[in-house]
């Protein structure tokens, strides 16, 4: 059983050195996934972000919804990534190599975080570089750190998932679609009490909310209340309906 | 290890979809391949080849019907078949945005090789099918037949006892394929059994030490390339006609046809009463055959008497059937996959 236990090791290993090496020559993909959100920034911040009142700099509120931004866009390229491996002929030579379902997609999702820590490093960056003043404890940003990349692994697997479920990588890139829009109805550009009411119902409880709400609460030293765990729990919940599908799922597509 | 066959397949059956969209792609197919040698699995487009590769290198599953490779059930002993075998599919399963070296060191790490032994025996294999110059360029820089090339190594990184090959030279120009053909000989110089699928029936009278032809998913004729073309007729008899009416009258009793220059060819064993029979049937008056030519059967003849069909490519007889061998190379290259 150990035996089994180090050859998958090595498996996932393998496959997310691979991954890693054909993100960094795709690299065109890795700079619109950093291009698109920190643009976003600047229009958001230097735009709109005069009409728009939050109660503070408006650079400080809109930042940790760009990093998730970010976040979720860059994680959802898994999606096409894992949808083109499956449609072509790599995946019977992985499968008749007795590689199984789960090194191959954790493979995926490990390139997928490295590249989000790279570009929300980035992210970061040109946020600080334009007026962004953070006012967390060490303990603080490390937490938001933490939560940031629990999403990062959630969404990746979803993709993952999704890229499994769809017929081609063009649709599959459909998803990064959805990931772009799902932070606008949350809190992450414009406080929710701004939107019409028929929206608060979902804008209050999306996963991405108590995400925003907790990376804004610890990067700017505010009272974040139940918000890191409610983040973290959507996180889990989320994690674990993508590994129980994209196992069903992938046995299912190599059928 | 006790001296089973390298391949063993029963009453193979499968099929896609359900209700009245139901394909049944296999209809109980039973294969034999001795170990050490190159069988061919000869079909047209859509005979259910690929299907019985995939069952035989256990990525799919046979609705019925059993099968052993190396000696294992390829649905209980799944992990020892895979351990024996490797499968280079129809469609090129290289990363194109890795280096040739890169690629291999891959698959031989996944294969358990260690990293120094990963990098020496990428180093190996890419000597040994001539990609040594190549190796550090990203394999979208690679020409088709290198490609393929490289596609087939990375299949061998294991050392398999027996090896998939489906389609191998699908897409190639001529000297590609030639080039491929060596490499399949070379392969079972070495001890491996070859298992290969193709369309067309020059490789397969080339490589193969046995063919069993395949057409709707049922094995229509199995034997070595000679015995084929015994079992059809032994020989042909072309006969150059006069006329365009008797070239459309005697169309359809023939197995190879000619329009551009009036000629066709008919099956005969080719004892001189036969055709002497079969000529004065044909043109009791002495008028319209011009000339005529005796010739052993080919596999072309084999294929379209058990098929029916055409065959995609039509060998040995003239100057332009290369061309049109070409041809279908292209047609195969635009088709759209079936995935
Ligand atoms: N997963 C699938 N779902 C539905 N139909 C399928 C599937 N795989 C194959 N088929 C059908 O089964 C038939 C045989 O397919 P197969 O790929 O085995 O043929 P082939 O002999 O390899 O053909 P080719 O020379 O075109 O590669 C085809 O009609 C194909 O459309
Ligand atoms: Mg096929």
């Amino acid at each position: 059983m150990s035996d089994a236990l180090a050859s998958s090791r090595t498996h996932a290993l393998t496959m997310a050195g691979r991954g890693i090496r054909l993100s960094r020559r795709n690299i065109d993909a890795v700079i619109t996934a950093m291009m698109l959100p920190i643009m976003l920034m600047l229009i958001f911040v230097y735009f709109f972000g005069g009409a728009i009142d939050t109660g503070t700099e408006y650079v400080t509120y809109v930042v940790p919804g760009v990093l998730l931004l970010c976040a979720g866009f860059g994680s959802s390229s898994t999606a096409v990534s894992v949808s083109e491996d499956m449609k072509g002929g790599i995946i019977d030579r992985f499968r008749s190599l007795d590689i199984g379902g789960a090194p191959i997609l954790a493979g995926h999702v490990t390139a997928s975080v490295a590249r989000n820590v790279v570009s929300t490093a980035l992210v970061l960056g040109v946020a600080l570089l334009i007026g962004f003043r953070p006012s967390a404890t060490p303990a603080a940003a490390l937490a938001a750190a933490g939560i940031l990349f629990a999403f990062i692994v959630a969404i990746s697997w979803l993709s993952a998932a999704i890229g499994l479920l769809a017929k081609s990588p063009e649709a599959a890139g459909g998803f990064t679609f959805f990931m772009m829009f799902l932070p606008y109805p949350s809190s992450a550009f414009v406080p929710i009490d701004t939107m019409p009411d028929w929206l608060h119902g979902f804008a209050d409880h999306q996963p991405v909310t108590s995400v925003i709400e907790s990376l804004r609460g610890l990067l700017l030293g505010l009272p974040v209340g139940s918000a890191p765990w409610v983040a973290l729990a959507w996180c889990a919940g989320l994690l674990a309906l993508a590994l129980g599908l994209s196992g069903v799922l992938f046995r299912v597509r190599t059928a | 290890m006790t001296s089973h066959p390298a391949i063993e397949a029963t009453g193979l059956e499968k099929s896609y979809g359900n209700g009245n969209a139901r394909v049944r792609v296999l209809r109980g197919i039973d294969l034999r391949v001795e170990r050490g040698t190159v069988f061919a699995l000869l079909g047209p487009n859509g005979a259910g080849k690929t299907t019985a590769v995939r069952i035989l290198a256990t990525l799919t599953t046979a609705d019925s019907g059993t099968a052993r490779v190396a000696g294992y059930d390829v649905v209980a002993d799944r992990r020892r078949v895979r351990g024996a075998i490797s499968l280079t599919g129809q469609f090129a399963a290289v990363d194109e945005k890795q280096t040739g070296e890169e690629n291999l060191r891959m698959m031989a790490r996944l294969s358990g090789l260690s990293r120094a032994d990963a990098r020496r025996r990428a180093a190996a294999l890419l000597d040994r099918f001539g990609l040594a110059d190549a190796g550090g360029r990203l394999a979208v820089t690679y020409s088709g037949g290198m490609r393929r090339r490289l596609d087939l190594a990375a299949g061998l990184v294991g050392d398999p006892q027996v090896v998939f090959l489906d389609e191998p030279t699908t897409g190639l120009d001529p000297r590609s394929r030639q080039e491929l053909w060596q490499v399949v000989r070379d392969l079972s110089a070495r001890g491996a059994t070859v298992f290969l699928t193709t369309q067309y029936l020059e490789e397969a009278d080339q490589l193969a030490d046995r063919i069993a032809v395949v057409d709707h998913g049922l094995v229509v004729a199995e034997g070595t390339a000679e015995e084929l073309k015994n079992r059809v007729a032994g020989h042909r008899l072309d006969l150059v006609l006069t006329s365009r009416e008797a070239y459309l009258r005697l169309a359809s009793r023939a197995v190879h046809h000619a329009p551009e220059n009036l000629t066709l060819g008919l099956p005969t064993d080719g004892t001189s009463a036969r055709v002497r029979a079969l000529l004065d049937e044909i043109d009791p008056d002495g008028t319209e055959v011009a000339r005529f030519a005796l010739r052993g059967a080919t596999l072309d003849d084999v294929f379209l008497a058990l098929t029916g069909a055409a065959p995609a490519a039509t060998g040995h007889y003239q100057e332009q059937d290369q061309d049109q061998d070409q041809d279908q190379d292209q047609d195969q290259d635009q088709e759209p996959t079936h995935v």
